[in-house]
C-alpha cells in the first residue's frame, strides 16, 4: 500500500500548510498496518522551510521538484510535474487537501489519469472489497450536507480523494520518521507557465480555528453589527475565537472568513457556544464533532438545543451580559 | 468575434431535501425535488454576457441532464444567451464527474473553435468543483479556478482575480481558457422581457411537437426555427461518444452508501435566565476551560 499526499506551503509564512501535515499523518496511519509507504510530493519554487515536520508526524519520503517559475499555481506545470510523479511512483492512492490549491490540481490529475477523485472528505478508512482486497472508504457530506455519502473507486488505480482541513488531526504522539527527501527528474517546459501573476495581496485574516479550543459563534439572532460586539466580548472573556453562521455573514455582523460550516470552516474545539444560531444542518456540519456545545436561544425548539449539552433559553441581549458581568467579577 | 461557451447544470433546490429524495442505489432522486439553475452558475452567465458587452462574442450555453433541464437553457436565453444547446441520452444517466467531463468536452470539440468556457465554481448539489477542471484538463484549456472578479476585458487577453485562499491574486491570462466562477464575481442579471417574449415557447422539437403538431413543412416550426427557438438536442451518437466513457459505465467512482444525517446529542442540560445558575454555570465552564487555552 502506498499513498502519495500532495504538500502545501503556505505562502505568506513559507511553512507547512496544517492539511499537510493532517494528511501525512493520516496517510501514515492508513498505510501503517500493511507496511505500506506515506510519500509527500511537493511542487514549487522553495521546499517548505519546516519541512522535517510533515517526517515528525509520518511521512516516510518527500519527493519534490523545485523552479523559480512555480513560485505561484501554474495549474498545468504543476498538473504535469504531479502526474510524472505519480506516475513514477505508481501509488494505491493519491490525496489532496480540500485547498484552492488542492481543488484545482486534482480535478486536473484525476482527468488525466482517467481515475475517480472524491471531493471534500470528512473520513476515509481502508477496508477490504469483494474479492479487490483493500480499497479506500472516503466519506463526505452531500447534498448541502444533507447526507453522508460513503464513495469507492473499485477498479481505477489510483483511489484520488481532496480532504477538508482540520477534520484529520492527527494525536499528540508522533511516529518522528527520519527526513528523507529527493529531488524529482523533469525537464521543465516554458510553454507550462501561460498566466502572468500581476499581482498577490496576502490575507492576514485567514482564522486558524483548529488551534482554538474555545470559540463563540454568533448567528441571525444576534440581531445587528453593533450587538455582534457582545460575541466579541464573550470570546474575548473565555479566551477563544469568534465564529459566525452564514446568515450572520450575509448579514454583514461578521466578516466571511469566520463563517462555520458546510461553506466554511469545520471546526471541532472544546467548547463550542452557539449564540443565536438556530443550528441549520448546513451550520451543523461545521461543528457538530466539538466536544462540548453549548447553546444561547429564546426559542426552546431551536435544532441547535437537540445537539447542545448546555442550553440557555432566552435573549443573548440581556444573557450575554450577564455572563461578561460574572466572568469580570470573576 | 470571440466564442464563449457556459456550462450550466440544473440542480435540485438542496436547501430544502431529506435523505428521502435517494433510491436504493444510491442515486439522486430527482424527479422528487423541485429544480433550479445552479447558482453559480448564473454568476457563469453573468461573465459570459459581461464579456459580450465589452467586446463582440457569441455566448452559448450547454448542459448536460434530463429533458426538464431546458428549462435553465430557456433561462439563459431569457437573460441573453445566442445559443443553447442540451446534451441528453439516457446513456448518460449515473454519469460521475469524470464521465460528464468527457461528454461535455466532445461537445465543446464538436462547437469548436471556442475561446473562453466558463464554468460555476461548483454546483450545489455534489459541491465537487470538479467537472470544470475535468473539463479544461479534456480540451487541453490553461485554467483559472475561483474567480472573484473580470478587471479587464481584452481580445487577446483577460486580467482576473482569483481567490486563492490565503492570498488574492490578479492574473493575465490569455485566450484560449477555462474559468471556474464563484458568486463574488457579479450579481447575475434578470430575464429580459424581450427575451421572454421571444423564446416562452422555446423547447426541444420533441417538446415543440406536442403545441406545434407535426415537425415537416409547417409554417410554425418555420418561424419557431428562424427565431431560434427550437432547442437542439445532442445525444451520445451526435457526438460520436466512446459508451465505454460516459454514463455509469465511464464513472469509476461509485456510492458504496449513503447516510441521513440525524441529530444526535440527548442529555441537553438546559438553564433558565435565573441568574445564579447562570452564573455558577459561566464560572464552571471558565474553570474547565481556563488551562486548555493557554
Ligand atoms: C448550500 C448551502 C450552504 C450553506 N452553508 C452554510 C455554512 O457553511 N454555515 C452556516 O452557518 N450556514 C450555511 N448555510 C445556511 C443555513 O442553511 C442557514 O440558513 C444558516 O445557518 C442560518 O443561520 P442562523 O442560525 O444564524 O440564522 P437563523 O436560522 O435565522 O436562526 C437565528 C436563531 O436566532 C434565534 N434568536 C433570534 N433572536 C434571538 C435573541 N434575541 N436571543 C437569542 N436567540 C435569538 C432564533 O430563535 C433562531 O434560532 C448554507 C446553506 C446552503 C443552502
Amino acid at each position: 500500500m502506498k499513498i502519495i499526499v500532495f504538500i502545501e506551503k503556505d505562502p505568506r509564512t513559507g511553512a507547512l500548510r496544517d492539511v499537510s501535515i493532517e494528511l501525512a499523518y493520516k496517510a501514515y496511519s492508513l498505510v501503517k498496518p500493511f507496511q505500506g509507504e506515506a510519500v509527500g510530493v511537493f511542487v514549487g519554487d522553495e521546499l517548505p522551510e519546516d519541512c522535517e515536520k510533515a517526517f515528525q508526524f509520518g511521512l516516510h519520503r518527500l519527493v519534490y521538484y523545485l523552479n523559480a517559475k512555480l513560485a505561484h499555481l501554474h495549474s498545468i506545470a504543476y498538473k504535469n510535474i504531479i502526474q510524472a510523479m505519480i506516475e513514477a511512483e505508481t501509488p494505491d492512492i493519491v490525496l489532496f487537501g480540500a485547498t484552492h490549491t488542492g481543488r484545482d490540481l486534482a480535478p486536473l490529475l484525476a482527468s488525466a489519469l482517467k481515475t475517480g477523485l472524491t471531493a471534500d472528505c470528512t473520513q476515509l478508512h481502508i477496508d477490504e472489497y469483494k474479492s479487490r482486497g483493500p480499497i479506500l472508504y472516503q466519506v463526505r457530506p452531500a447534498f448541502g450536507g444533507n447526507i453522508l455519502a460513503t464513495i469507492i473507486t473499485p477498479e481505477q488505480r489510483p483511489m484520488m480523494a481532496t480532504v477538508r482541513e482540520g477534520v484529520m488531526l492527527p494525536p499528540e504522539t508522533k511516529p518522528q520518521h527520519p527526513i528523507r527527501t529527493e529531488p524529482f527528474a523533469l525537464r521543465f517546459q516554458e510553454q507550462w507557465i501561460i498566466n502572468e501573476f500581476l499581482s498577490v495581496a496576502p490575507k492576514l485574516t485567514k482564522i486558524n480555528f483548529n488551534r482554538t479550543h474555545i470559540i463563540v459563534a454568533g448567528g441571525a439572532g444576534v440581531g445587528s453589527r453593533a450587538n455582534f460586539r457582545l460575541i466579541n466580548q464573550l470570546a474575548d472573556a473565555f479566551g477563544g475565537e469568534v465564529g459566525a453562521s452564514r446568515a450572520a455573514v450575509d448579514f454583514g455582523f461578521a466578516p466571511k472568513e469566520r463563517q462555520i460550516g458546510q461553506t466554511g470552516a469545520v471546526v471541532r474545539p472544546k467548547l463550542y457556544i452557539a449564540c443565536g444560531i438556530s443550528g441549520s444542518i448546513q451550520h451543523r456540519a461545521g461543528m457538530d464533532e466539538s466536544q462540548k456545545i453549548m447553546a444561547i436561544n429564546s426559542d426552546p425548539q431551536a435544532p441547535i438545543f437537540s445537539i447542545a449539552h448546555l442550553g440557555i433559553v432566552g435573549d443573548l441581549k440581556e444573557i450575554i451580559p450577564v455572563l461578561l458581568q460574572y466572568l469580570k467579577e470573576a | 468575434m470571440k466564442k464563449i461557451i457556459v456550462l450550466a447544470k440544473q440542480v435540485p433546490d438542496t436547501a430544502n431535501i431529506t435523505g428521502q429524495a435517494m433510491k436504493a442505489d444510491g442515486t439522486v432522486n430527482r424527479a422528487a425535488l423541485p429544480t433550479v439553475f445552479n447558482p453559480d452558475d448564473l454568476n457563469a452567465m453573468e461573465t459570459a454576457l459581461r464579456i459580450k458587452d465589452a467586446i463582440r462574442a457569441e455566448v452559448i450555453v450547454i448542459t448536460m441532464g434530463p429533458p426538464a433541464a431546458v428549462a435553465i437553457l430557456k433561462d439563459a436565453l431569457y437573460m441573453g444567451a445566442d445559443r443553447v444547446i442540451l446534451i441528453s441520452d439516457r446513456k448518460f444517466a449515473g454519469a460521475d464527474t469524470l464521465a460528464t467531463s468527457y461528454v461535455l468536452a466532445e461537445a465543446i470539440k464538436k462547437i469548436g473553435a471556442v475561446d473562453l468556457v466558463l464554468a460555476g465554481r461548483q454546483a450545489i448539489d455534489g459541491d465537487t468543483a470538479q467537472v470544470g477542471p475535468q473539463v479544461a484538463e479534456k480540451i487541453g484549456f490553461n485554467q483559472v479556478t475561483y474567480i472573484t472578479d473580470i478587471e479587464t476585458i481584452t481580445e487577446d487577453y483577460l486580467v482576473v482575480a482569483r481567490d486563492g485562499e490565503l492570498q488574492t491574486e490578479r492574473i493575465k491570462t490569455p485566450f484560449p481558457v477555462l474559468l471556474t466562477i464563484t458568486d463574488e464575481t457579479n450579481t447575475p442579471r434578470y430575464p429580459n422581457c424581450l427575451n421572454m417574449l421571444k423564446y416562452f415557447r422555446a423547447g426541444t422539437a420533441s417538446q415543440l411537437e406536442a403545441t406545434l403538431g407535426d415537425i415537416t413543412g409547417d409554417n410554425d416550426w418555420e418561424t419557431a426555427r428562424a427565431h431560434n427557438q427550437v432547442i437542439p438536442v445532442w445525444k451520445a451518437e451526435d457526438l460520436g461518444l466512446d459508451l465505454n466513457r460516459c454514463g455509469i459505465k465511464g464513472s469509476p467512482t461509485r456510492v458504496h452508501k449513503i447516510e441521513n444525517i440525524t441529530l444526535t446529542g440527548g442529555d441537553l442540560e438546559l438553564y433558565n435566565t435565573d441568574p445564579m445558575a447562570i452564573k455558577q454555570l459561566v464560572l464552571d465552564l471558565r474553570k474547565d476551560y481556563a488551562e486548555v487555552n493557554e
